[in-house]
């Protein structure tokens, strides 16, 4: 029963904070709602038994690539955007879409209710999963994910140089 | 006792969000932020389909969507201020360069 009161206030805190991160017209106030969007899906983390996750969630997230989006805010004039039109022209087509993209996945997942019926977890992976989750995830990113894990890291060379070459200011020898 | 089917449901209704923000705004801060919903909306589907199968391989998976997110963020926010060094906006639709 908690979990389920937990699960609803998280996924409230969840979609409106999501709907004023669209819905704001200065950028600051939509990373400020984005925060904490961030933060309640770390809670719903939470209520999923990933502990790993949602710390990752909140260093990464909240941690990182927010503080990124306020440091960029910090370098480029905000005035400027705020009295710029924020809203495209097609915003009703858009809006269109959306209803039928949300009608499409809710009718999928509800006719998917009774006949989607997942296969038991057997009793071994069950119990591992009882022994602390960060354990679980990092002896299966060690074993069976270290390829994906070392190719990750050079994503993540290739994204800081990226990063740094395309912001550069130029330079007297250019 | 939470279902499941509440995270699907969740994760279909956080990623709509996504989609409204990235077709509706003009502002490229706010349609970077928007994707970084739709990928939380992911994360959330992987990790419930983790946590009913008893199997950490979804956690896995949002570990390296998290990964992606960061790259895509660093990126992305440096294709911004290249921009506004340029043209002096945040408004996606006076990027219009390459359009014929």
């Amino acid at each position: 029963m908690l979990e389920l009161i937990l699960f609803y206030i998280f996924a409230a805190i969840t979609l409106v904070s999501a709907i004023l991160v669209i819905t704001q017209k200065n950028v600051v106030h939509s990373a400020v709602f984005l925060a904490s969007t961030l933060l309640s899906v770390a809670g719903i983390f939470l209520t999923l038994h990933a502990e790993f996750l949602a710390g990752v969630q909140v260093i990464v997230y909240v941690g990182g690539i927010l503080v990124l989006f306020v440091f960029v805010m910090m370098l480029i004039s905000l005035e400027r955007s705020t009295t710029e039109r924020q809203f495209s022209r097609q915003w009703m087509i858009a809006l269109i879409a959306a209803a039928a993209l949300i009608a499409e996945l809710g009718y999928v997942i509800y006719r998917g209710k009774d006949s989607f019926v997942l296969p038991a977890a057997d009793a071994q992976a069950a119990a591992d999963t009882l022994t602390g989750n960060t354990e679980v995830v990092g002896t299966a990113l060690f074993t069976s994910f270290l390829l994906p894990f070392e190719i990750a890291s050079i994503l993540l060379l290739v994204a800081i140089v990226g990063a740094v070459v395309l912001a550069k200011r130029k330079t007297q020898v250019d | 006792m939470v279902s499941t089917y509440h995270y699907l449901f969740l994760g279909a209704a956080l990623f709509t969000v996504g989609i409204i923000g990235v077709l509706t705004r003009r502002n490229i801060l706010v349609i970077l932020m928007s994707i970084e919903l739709m990928m939380n909306a992911v994360n959330i589907n992987l990790i419930a389909f983790s946590h009913h199968l008893k199997h950490p391989t979804g956690q896995i998976f949002a570990i390296f969507v998290i990964t992606v997110a960061a790259a895509e963020a660093a990126v992305g926010l440096g294709i911004v201020i290249a921009m506004f060094k340029n043209k002096e906006t945040m408004n996606v639709n006076e990027i219009d360069i390459m359009k014929w």
